[in-house]
């Protein structure tokens, strides 16, 4: 195999890697919100069961939860849903990172001083315009360094997918190297990770400088 | 009258704070209170603002009623929506400020008018320019918070809750927070704004200012009002002796 066939057949890899990435963001970033709501609900049974659910989703490892929500349907109620890999796979990841989204968020939120929402209050804003306005401004400043670990965190977690035999970079680097006998691979997959996270550590340091100009 | 609260009561829990107070405001008046730490005065204020709810008793802004007791007791506010509109009655002004730290000090002055009050952009703007020239600051509308003194902060604070143009403006102890070097600049816009005729509520300590400013005095104490009365009988000759001590105390 030549490096050319090896790159493209990486590159292949690659996109579905990235795919992974940004699905799971798109995902995440949001559903963490909603988790975190349900999480501060006043009807007990939805704060008490998202509590478990971030516990469960915290305390379990990804690989173990991509097995479950893959294999889950068909062993526990004999469901098969024909291309639910791809499903699986990002609602695996998307749960996940939402969970600990939502408690970066928890921090971020409750870190606001009470200040802040009464002077909104007197000042006649609604509760809508308090925190879009208001609080989340403040939050996203504050929770961003966490954010930040949390996505690189997520670069490197994309390999998981490989559990389910998904040809993303690493299971593909994996393969090749082996029917190859070659090291190449690994140094392909090494390189791409590596320069992924550097791509997500200098946006977001970006972002981080574009919101320097308060404190 | 401006601002009518009638016997007035809340609890935290089994702690009594406010056990009965009554005040009513009239246009143009300048009513200070003071009194010991944990006296209820903050929670007084924040009740007159609806930040807390009474347990029981009367509020009324401009005659119009926002909550009231029936005869079983039992308090009832206006609904949510009406409680709003009650909102442009009155600006509080915090002892930390709590200006918003991602808005310039020109945002902080106009976003309520625009935002709230649905304001026009260009009107709201130059209103709040006139409140921070006002206020000393208008060389100051594009810096942020972190970048000014406690007692430009206040001041911005200040002319944020003038922006609303309040029927009446609450202090809770506007300079507590501030450098002694500080306090002076806070306390001379707010006498600049008594001589305006504008309608206050000020919880102080700083008695030589309370004399100088206010049209009324009350020295609250334990939940209740102790004494009140004109600033120079209340500060200078007072009846009661609770009255007396704290002012002794004080003065040392
Ligand atoms: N949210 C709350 N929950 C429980 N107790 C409270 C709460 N707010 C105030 N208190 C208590 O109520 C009492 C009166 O407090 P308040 O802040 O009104 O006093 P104050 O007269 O403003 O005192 P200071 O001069 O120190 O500001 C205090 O004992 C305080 O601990
Ligand atoms: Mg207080």
């Amino acid at each position: 195999m030549t490096l050319s066939t090896m790159l493209t057949t990486m590159g292949a890899g690659m996109l579905r890697t990235c795919t992974i990435f940004f699905l799971t963001l798109l995902g995440a970033l949001p559903l963490g919100f909603v988790i975190y709501f349900a999480r501060k609900s006043k009807i007990k049974v939805l704060s008490s069961f998202t509590k478990i659910f971030i516990s469960i989703m915290r305390g379990t490892p990804l690989m173990l939860q991509l097995l479950v929500w893959y294999f889950g349907p068909y062993y526990l109620f004999r469901w098969s849903i024909r291309g639910y890999r791809f499903t699986a796979i990002i609602l695996g990841f998307v749960l996940n990172y939402a969970a600990y989204f939502a408690e970066i968020y928890r921090g971020g939120i409750e870190s606001i001083p009470a200040g802040q929402y009464e002077a909104a209050e007197v000042l006649g804003y609604t509760k809508t315009q308090t925190f879009f306005k208001i609080i989340l401004p403040q939050v996203i400043k504050r929770i961003l360094p966490s954010v930040t670990n949390e996505v690189i965190t997520l670069v490197k977690d994309t390999s998981l997918a490989f559990t389910l035999a998904y040809q993303e970079v690493f299971s593909l680097a994996k393969q090749i190297s082996a029917s190859q006998t070659s090291f190449m691979p690994f140094l392909i997959a090494g390189i791409f990770y590596y320069i992924a996270n550097y791509a997500v550590a200098f946006a977001m340091e970006r972002f981080e400088k574009a919101l320097d100009y308060y404190k | 009258m401006i601002l009518e609260m009638n016997d007035i009561k809340k609890s935290f829990g089994n702690l009594n704070v406010l056990r009965g107070i009554s005040l009513n405001v009239d246009k143009g008046e300048v009513v200070s209170i003071i009194g010991p730490s944990g006296g209820g005065k903050s929670t007084f204020l924040r009740c007159a603002t609806f930040l807390e709810n009474i347990d029981s008793g009367e509020i009324k802004y401009m005659g119009k009623t926002a909550a009231s007791t029936d005869e079983y007791g039992n308090c009832h506010y206006v609904s949510a929506q009406e409680l709003r509109e009650f909102k442009s009655c009155y600006g509080l002004v915090f002892q930390q400020f709590n200006l918003f730290p991602h808005y310039s000090v020109l945002k902080n002055v106009m976003d309520a008018p625009v935002a709230v009050q649905k304001r026009d952009k260009s009107e709201a703007a130059e209103t709040a320019m006139e409140m921070l020239r006002k206020m000393g600051l208008e060389s100051k509308a594009d810096s942020y918070p972190y970048q000014l003194s406690g007692g430009q902060q206040q001041r911005v604070a200040i002319a944020r809750a003038l922006a609303l143009r309040p029927e009446i403006l609450f202090f809770d102890e506007p300079t507590s927070a501030l450098d002694p070097e500080l306090t002076g600049e806070v306390l001379r816009v707010i006498k600049q704004l008594a001589e305006e005729n504008m309608t206050m509520v000020i919880v102080t300590h700083e008695m030589p200012f309370a004399k100088a400013v206010s049209n009324h005095v009350i020295f609250m104490d334990g939940g209740v009002i102790v004494e009140q009365g004109a600033p120079e009988k209340v500060l200078g000759d007072p009846n009661e002796e609770r009255t007396k001590s704290f002012l002794r105390n004080y003065s040392q």
